[in-house]
C-alpha cells in the first residue's frame, strides 16, 4: 500500500477515524506520519498509533526483537503484540523488555517509574524515606559549608542507593 | 433490573454538582488509575476463565478494603443496555465496559465518587472524582484507595517502570488525571484550537464530553494528561492543574471581551437558546447540549437569572438517552425520545420560572 501524502511510500501506519459515523481511512508512510505528528496525535490517540509505532522496529531507538518470541506466562508473540498494540499480561514486559524500553521512551520520553510503589512493597524497606532525611541533611551541610559532613553524608547516600539497585534487580528477575 | 441501580437515579452525579473552584467554567475533575494482577493474562489474551478469577479476586479484595464498607456491586452481563448506558452517561463507566459486558463488573462507592472496574482493558480501572478543579482531592481519595487494595491485591509492578499495564501509553503510574471544561467562549471567538494546540505541545491531550473518540459536544471538553511515566504522580497533578488555570483564564477573558464587544449578538444566542429549549416539541440530544451549553454560559455570566447551575447541570444528564429511559421508566424509540426529552426540558425550565 503506498502513502496517503506523498504518494511514494510504502505505508506504515494505519489510522482509522470514526466523525459523524463516518469512517475514514488513513494510510501513511513513516515520513510522513512524523511529519504529521503533532496533527496526527491530538487527533488520534496515541494508542492506536502504537500498533504503527511496534511496526518502527528499524527506528533509531528501538532494538529488533526476533518476531517468534513469544511470552512463557500468556503466549503472545512479538509479531501478536505488533498487531493489536496491547501486552499479554504483566510477564510480557519482561519478555519484551529491549523493544518495550525504546517504545517507552518514545511514547514518555523516560524509562524511569517516578510514581508511588504499591503499598505491601514499600513497609519492608524503609530505605526510601532514609535517603530523602540523609539527602536533606546534605543539601544542609552543603548550606552552611560543612563539607567534610556533606562528603560523608555523600558516600552514605550512594551506598544505600547502590544496594537498592541491588535488591532492585534482584525482585525484577 | 436491579434496584440500587435506580437509586442513583435520584442523586445527583459527582460531576455535576456544580459547585467547588471555578466551577463556573470547570465542570468536574476526575482521576484514574490502571491496575492489574501480576501474572493473570491481560484481557487481550484472558480465557473466560481466567477472566472470571480475576473477576472473583479483585471483588473479594475490594470487600476488604475499610473504604468500601456498603459498596454498589454490578455485574455487567446482568444489566440491560440502557442501564449500562446509564452508567456511562453518569461517567461511572467506559463506553468499552458497555458495549463488552460479559465477565465484567462496576463497584460504586463514597456516593457516586469513586467507581472501580474490573475487566476493561486493565484489571482493575479505579475512578474517583471530584465537582470543580479539585485534581488534588481526586488524587488524595484515589491514592488512599489504592493503597488498601494494594494490601489485599497482588498488583503487576516493576520498580524500573512502575505498575504494568495492557497499553504502553498507561505504563508507570497507570494514572490519568483529566478535568472537564466548559469552554463556549473560547469556540466562538474560535480561540478553541489554539488552545488546544498549545496544551498538546504540553504533553496533555483534550477529547470530548464522553473520553476518547468522542466529539466535543455542547464545548464540553475533557483535557489530560498524555504522558504517565517518568513523573511522580504530584507531579502530573500539578502540571495539570498549572495549565488548566491557564485555560480557565482564557476563557474568562474571552468571555470579558464577548460582553465589551459583542453583548448584544451574545445575549441574543443566550436568550435564541433558552427559548428553543423553553418551547420545542421534539429536540435530539445534541441539540440540547448545544443549547444548554448556551444557556449556562448565560447562567455563569448573569446574563440569565431564572434558572440556576444545578438546574443546568440535572438537564444535561437527564436528557441523555439512557436517563430519558429510565425517568419514563420504558424503553423509547429515538423519534419517542426527542418528543420527551423535549417536555421533560420544558417542564424543568418552567419550573424555574
Amino acid at each position: 500500500m503506498v502513502c496517503d501524502a506523498c504518494k511514494q511510500q510504502q505505508a506504515t501506519v494505519h489510522l482509522t477515524e470514526i466523525v459523524n459515523g463516518q469512517m475514514t481511512e488513513l494510510h501513511l508512510c513513516e515520513t510522513c506520519a512524523n511529519q504529521k505528528g503533532a496533527q496526527v496525535e491530538s487527533h488520534f490517540g496515541l494508542a492506536d498509533l502504537l500498533a504503527g509505532l511496534a511496526d518502527f522496529s528499524k527506528g533509531q531507538d528501538v532494538e529488533p526483537e526476533s518476531s517468534s518470541k513469544s511470552c512463557a506466562n500468556c503466549g503472545m508473540s512479538y509479531d501478536d503484540f505488533r498487531k493489536v498494540g496491547r501486552l499479554g499480561c504483566s510477564e510480557c514486559y519482561g519478555t519484551f523488555r529491549r523493544s518495550l524500553s525504546g517504545l517507552l521512551k518514545r511514547i514518555h520520553g523516560s524509562t524511569h517509574h517516578m510514581g508511588k510503589t504499591p503499598s505491601r512493597l514499600v513497609k519492608p524497606s524503609r530505605a526510601k524515606s532514609e535517603l530523602a532525611e540523609l539527602k536533606r541533611r546534605l543539601e544542609r551541610s552543603i548550606e552552611i559549608e560543612e563539607f567534610e559532613q556533606a562528603a560523608r553524608l555523600r558516600d552514605q547516600i550512594r551506598e544505600i542507593e547502590r544496594e537498592q539497585r541491588a535488591k532492585n534487580k534482584k525482585t525484577d528477575k | 433490573m436491579p434496584k440500587e441501580l435506580d437509586q442513583l437515579l435520584k442523586q445527583t452525579s459527582e460531576w455535576l454538582r456544580g459547585v467547588g473552584p471555578v466551577s463556573d467554567i470547570v465542570m468536574s475533575s476526575r482521576i484514574r488509575l490502571a491496575r492489574n494482577l501480576e501474572k493473570f493474562p491481560f484481557a487481550t489474551r484472558a480465557s473466560d476463565e481466567t477472566q472470571d478469577d480475576v473477576l472473583k479476586a479483585t471483588k473479594e479484595g475490594i470487600k476488604k478494603a475499610p473504604s468500601f464498607q456498603q459498596p454498589l456491586v454490578f455485574e455487567m452481563a446482568e444489566l440491560d443496555e440502557v442501564d449500562r448506558l446509564f452508567l456511562v452517561e453518569r461517567h461511572l463507566i467506559s463506553r468499552d465496559h458497555a458495549s463488552f459486558p460479559d465477565h465484567r463488573a462496576v463497584v460504586i462507592g463514597h456516593g457516586e465518587a469513586v467507581s472501580i472496574m474490573i475487566n476493561e482493558e486493565d484489571h482493575l480501572r479505579i475512578q474517583a472524582l471530584q465537582s470543580g478543579l479539585n485534581l488534588r482531592d481526586a488524587w488524595s481519595v484515589i491514592d488512599a484507595i489504592d493503597d488498601e487494595l494494594a494490601e489485599v491485591i497482588p498488583y503487576a509492578y516493576s520498580t524500573d517502570w512502575g505498575y504494568l499495564t495492557c497499553c504502553l501509553t498507561n505504563t508507570g503510574t497507570g494514572m490519568r488525571a483529566s478535568v472537564m471544561v466548559h469552554l463556549p467562549a473560547l469556540v466562538m471567538n474560535k480561540q478553541i484550537n489554539k488552545v488546544l494546540h498549545a496544551i498538546s505541545k504540553l504533553g496533555l491531550t483534550a477529547r470530548g464530553l464522553y473520553g476518547e473518540g468522542t466529539e466535543a459536544l455542547g464545548n464540553f471538553f475533557q483535557i489530560s494528561n498524555q504522558v504517565a511515566l517518568g513523573r511522580s504522580e504530584d507531579e502530573l497533578v500539578e502540571n495539570i492543574e498549572r495549565i488548566l488555570k491557564q485555560v480557565v483564564e482564557h476563557e474568562q477573558s474571552a468571555r470579558e471581551n464577548l460582553l465589551t464587544n459583542n453583548r448584544l449578538q451574545l445575549e441574543d444566542r443566550i436568550w435564541r437558546a433558552y427559548g428553543v429549549l423553553r418551547h420545542a416539541q421534539t429536540i435530539s440530544s445534541n441539540e440540547t447540549l448545544d443549547l444548554l451549553s448556551a444557556v449556562r454560559l448565560g447562567v455563569d455570566m448573569g446574563i440569565m437569572k431564572q434558572v440556576d447551575r444545578p438546574a443546568v447541570n440535572e438537564l444535561l444528564i437527564a436528557s441523555q438517552p439512557a436517563h430519558l429511559q429510565k425517568l419514563q421508566g420504558s424503553k423509547l424509540s429515538a423519534e419517542e425520545r426527542d418528543a420527551k426529552r423535549a417536555a421533560l426540558i420544558r417542564r424543568r425550565l418552567g419550573a424555574q420560572e
